[in-house]
């Protein structure tokens, strides 16, 4: 369903990373696909190179059985040395649910998670504030809008300590917080105890981000809304406008060439 | 070696009967040793051998339009067009879960699962029917939330939403609680699998997890027994759960359908590699000899019969072709998968087990899966069963019907079940059009316009009074539940729970909740793709009411044209579908408010709820209604108090009837459903209803609900009050 046309735009290419136990890898490939302009393939967890991409999406699910402290052994899979790298070059990765979870053991995003405060499983629709806008994954929302995403997870109790937290807020790399319907971050509203009702938060360069919510979940009406596509949107318009500016200097160069990869769909499984 | 045992004893200790032992022996020509003894115990236990069950399970119907697979398989498998079909099956695990709610919760989800994934099917949903004793008990609590989490941890880890099913508590539950559990998957039609092993000289895989001292037993001396003081010194018997090694096996097992690389594949499950490895041989006529010390073992010194009995989870048993081995086995190693080959398919009709070079056992095949004893039972109807229902001034009326409602809200078994569905992921894979809390889930198919539709019911009170109009009501709501999503209802799987089948009074019930199934099964054209049978679900000699537990599932035609239960916008009419008449036995105001549980309820008229449920699929489809809503638990007050919370709407509602006002209320029977459509479409609707019975009974309104009958107002109460007491009812049980 890749609805890239004949023309000579090229899609932005998002890679999912597959380990044994994602079990959201297939919904982010169907959400991304989702989209015009965008198109997706599937990397392993043993594979050692990430090449040809735009953004990686490290989904949700149990990585490894998360049977330990979630993402704690992920962190140390063959995949997560080349993400390290595709990050540290300035491409975009996200994190969904448990792969927020791994970029936080990774070192990657500051902070940590702990159980849920009611040492439950949440899985519920919830309200979020966004709160900068000005992130390669956040564009396409207002700053303070409110939208509604699910989130579905044990371990989802954001902390940092005072320290951290003083300077993620400072260099605004909170980029959801949960909110009641008005936008209020009030008590009621954090569904797991996260310090500061943080669902999100990205790094200092911008270019890495990881949240608890699902947004791929919600890019579809017919399954309960759409608050999740401006996620996808925001990186779609920002890579395509980079490129565009990219190709139009290149071509006035004269020296257009195929600096895309070739992008194969094969699903790693 | 154990068979140095006195066998007189062993088999005894293994639960068989002295007749069972000599039908053993006339098998085999001779006495078995102690590992064939072990492994006949199983095949031939209640669970496994279905010898109580049999002989009237015949009655139901199997075939249809449609029905590609029915029982005999992991799974039954039902056309949906476009080259794809379903896969459901329904299991209890109902003995494990008393015994330990956490592991026996999981390992049933675990079970299930590899049912649909053995039939080659993604699994796309599950659905848990639970039944417990009163919350007002300390080790209910701890069941409900050991269960629930256990269904959380194992579902919510493979990827698999768990997307419906229902909770009941009765004092019929206490000591034996009922833990059902269903799993559907999806299934291109050219992919299927079957568990028949063909081929001789083709090899026996066993892939997944290590093979343990976990689950010795557990479908004889624990499925097949009821509880006694003993019930806890059976933790043993109960296995232990890994979702991510089966999570690691499912995916496993689809790329080697994709790949073409399977002859037939069959998870283990009760009576481990005994079952599967003998069924395998008994469906394709042939026979298998295994050496069980390739086996990879979780401990040292395990004896061969407890290597044949084991119920260690996350296991699998594949037929593959010799020259496919190492591509086999290589996916299998991609997957991080212990797989190994430990025998192959032969001509003998034998199931042979070698221990290296050494024969432990040689049994034949057909005796051990088809040749259990059957047994009759004289039928006795209980007592407590009589022909005449109440009269319909057996009870004194309660003086405020307002409280009454309430308080019906509040009551667990109708309040807002969030509590427990939130713990479930019931959205991963995306394909959620309708949400758990509406009258059935329905699935979008992706790429497709279509939707799968399923539900869950069991009425075990109903039962109890009536365990033939019990059963046919359960089949008839299920289908009225996906009639008012807008699915057309296919098929069904049924989870049939029952006390000790050996007691006529048992037996009777358990014989006529099959037959009445089978009636109301005949009249939906919804066959019996397969299911499950659960004797012995007593406690110190009290049986639990007998709880005939129907999954079904229908199709929608459009999944952007289903129905759901809230009011939506002010001024629809309400109108009321049917005429049947409501009734105090047996239901829920009856046993709530009155704490009484007597008469006789109400039988379904299925040509009636028929006629009824096409209409309101069709009016549906048509965009004519805006709301369905079946009345179920609490009567039509609380159908429409529900309606009310759902669509945050109030109603007007004026009711002429010579019934009681508590009765016609708070009474239930089958065959009524709650529509609301836009003032402008009644006369589209009367021309689609015909002369099928309907009628407005009010409109929506305001933000309070108001019922009037009798002439006097009987109900009014604000939309945001009902919702409040509805809503907060069971966390306050559970923590208050």
């Amino acid at each position: 369903m890749a609805a890239f046309s004949q023309t000579e735009v090229k899609p932005v290419r998002f890679g999912v990373v597959v380990f044994p136990g994602s079990n959201c890898d297939a919904d982010s490939y169907d959400a991304v696909r989702s989209f015009t302009g965008a198109d997706a393939r599937y990397f392993w967890h043993k594979d050692t190179g990430l090449t040809g991409l735009d953004c990686v999406i490290l989904p949700g699910g149990f990585s490894y059985g998360d049977y330990l402290r979630c993402g704690a052994i992920a962190r140390f899979s063959p995949i997560m040395a080349a993400v390290k790298n595709f990050a540290d070059e300035g491409g975009l990765v996200i994190g969904i649910c448990n792969g927020f979870q791994i970029l936080l053991e990774a070192g990657m995003l500051p902070g940590a998670m702990h159980q849920n405060e009611g040492l439950k499983f949440v899985c519920k629709l919830v309200n979020l504030r966004v709160e900068n806008n000005e992130t390669p994954f956040t564009t396409g929302y207002e700053r303070g809008q409110v939208i509604k995403i699910p989130i579905a997870h044990r371990e989802g109790n954001y902390f940092i300590d005072e320290a951290g937290l003083a300077e993620i807020e400072a260099n605004g790399q909170v980029i959801v917080r949960y909110c009641d319907e008005s936008g209020e971050t009030t008590a009621e509203a954090n569904p797991n105890g996260s310090l500061g009702n943080i669902a999100g938060v990205c790094n200092k360069e911008r270019n890495v981000f990881g949240l608890m919510p699902h947004p791929e979940r919600v890019c579809d009406e017919i399954v309960g809304g759409t608050g999740g596509r401006g996620v996808f949107e925001s990186i779609i318009s920002g890579v395509a406008a980079e490129a565009a500016g990219a190709s139009i200097a290149a071509e006035a160069a004269g020296e257009m060439k195929d600096i895309l990869g070739n992008i194969g769909n094969e699903r790693p499984r | 070696m154990s068979g140095d045992l006195d066998q007189k004893t062993a088999y005894e200790l293994l639960g068989l009967k002295q007749k069972e032992y000599d039908g053993i022996c006339e098998a085999m020509g001779r006495e078995p040793n102690y590992t064939e003894l072990a492994v006949f115990s199983l095949m031939w236990s209640e669970h496994c051998g279905y010898k109580h069950s049999r002989p009237l399970l015949k009655n139901l119907p199997t075939e249809g339009e449609g029905i590609l697979q029915g029982p005999g398989e992991n799974a039954g498998i039902i056309d949906i067009g476009g080259g794809q079909a379903i896969a459901m099956k329904i299991e209890s695990h109902n003995h494990p879960s008393a015994i330990e709610p956490f592991q026996g919760a999981a390992t049933g989800i675990g079970g299930i699962v590899r049912d649909i994934f053995a039939m080659g099917a993604r699994p796309i949903a599950n659905l848990d029917p639970l039944h417990f004793g009163s919350l007002e008990k300390a080790r209910q609590k701890f069941l409900l939330e050991g269960v629930v989490e256990g269904i959380a941890s194992y579902g919510n880890c493979m990827g698999i939403p768990t997307i419906a099913g229902e909770i009941h508590f009765e004092d019929a539950y206490e000591g034996n609680c009922l833990i059902n559990v269903m799993c559907v998957g999806i299934v291109d039609q050219d992919k299927i699998l079957r568990a028949r092993a063909e081929g001789p000289g083709n090899l026996v895989v066993l892939m997944g997890s290590t093979t343990g001292r976990d689950g010795i037993g557990g479908a004889s001396i624990l499925a097949s027994a009821e509880f006694d003081e003993t019930a806890q010194e059976k933790r043993p018997t109960v296995q232990v759960g890994d979702p991510f090694t089966e999570k690691k096996l499912l995916e496993a097992c689809l790329e080697l359908r994709d790949k073409g690389l399977l002859v037939a594949l069959q998870d283990l499950g009760a009576a481990g590699l005994s079952s599967s490895s003998s069924e395998m041989a008994s469906k394709g006529e042939v026979g298998i000899d295994m050496d069980i010390s390739k086996v990879p073992l979780r401990e040292q010194g395990m004896e061969p019969f407890e290597i044949m009995i084991s119920e260690s989870q996350e296991r699998m048993l594949a037929v593959i072709k010799p020259e496919l081995e190492a591509e086999v086995l290589a996916i299998c190693d991609k997957w991080d998968l212990d797989a190994n080959v430990i025998g192959k398919v032969t001509d003998t009709r034998r199931l042979r087990v070698f221990l290296g070079e050494k024969m432990v056992a040689d049994m034949p095949v057909d005796a051990l899966v088809d040749e259990a004893p059957t047994y009759v039972v004289p039928a006795v109807r209980p007592a407590h069963e009589v022909d005449e229902p109440l009269a319909e001034d057996h009870y004194q009326p309660p003086s405020d019907l307002n409280e009454t409602l309430t308080t019906l809200l509040r009551s667990p078994n109708i309040c807002d079940k969030s509590w427990v569905y939130r713990q479930y992921d019931h959205m991963v894979q995306t394909n959620n059009a309708l949400w758990p809390g509406a009258e059935a889930a329905v699935l979008r198919i992706k790429g497709r316009k279509t939707g799968v539709a399923l539900t869950t019911d069991g009425n075990g009170r109903r039962c109890y009074l009536d365990p033939r109009r019990g059963a046919r009501a359960a089949v008839a709501e299920a289908a009225r539940n996906l009639s008012c999503a807008g699915a057309k209802p296919l098929a069904i799987t049924n989870c049939l729970n029952f006390g000790n089948p050996e007691k006529g009074e048992i037996y009777y019930q358990f014989q006529e909740a099959v037959e009445g199934m089978a009636e109301a099964c005949k009249a939906f054209q919804t066959p019996v793709t397969g299911g499950n049978v659960s004797f012995y679900n007593e406690s110190f000699g009290q049986a639990i009411y007998p709880n005939p537990v129907v999954g079904m599932m229908g199709l929608a035609e459009d999944v952007t044209m289903i129905g759901t239960p809230g009011f939506k916008d002010e001024g629809d009419a309400v109108l009321l579908l049917g005429n049947a008449r409501p009734a105090v036995d047996g239901s829920e105001y009856q046993s709530h408010i009155l704490g009484d549980v007597a008469g006789r309820i109400p039988d379904v008229d299925l040509e009636m709820e028929k006629k009824l449920q096409l209409l309101v699929r069709e009016a549906i489809l048509e965009g004519l209604v805006k709301s369905a809503h079946d009345v179920s638990d609490g009567g039509l007050a609380c159908c429409l108090a529900e309606s009310a919370i759902d669509g945050g709407k109030g109603a007007v509602i004026e009711l002429t009837s010579d019934q009681r006002p508590d009765l016609l209320l708070f009474g239930e029977a089958p065959g009524l459903i709650v529509v609301t459509v836009e003032e402008k479409y009644l006369e589209h609707f009367a021309q689609l209803a015909l002369d099928l019975p309907t009628q407005v009974i009010g409109r929506v309104e305001g933000e309070r609900l108001l019922i009037r009958a009798s002439g006097a107002d009987q109900i009014d109460l604000p939309v945001a009050q009902a919702a409040k007491a509805w809503g907060a009812a069971l966390e306050t049980l559970i923590t208050g």
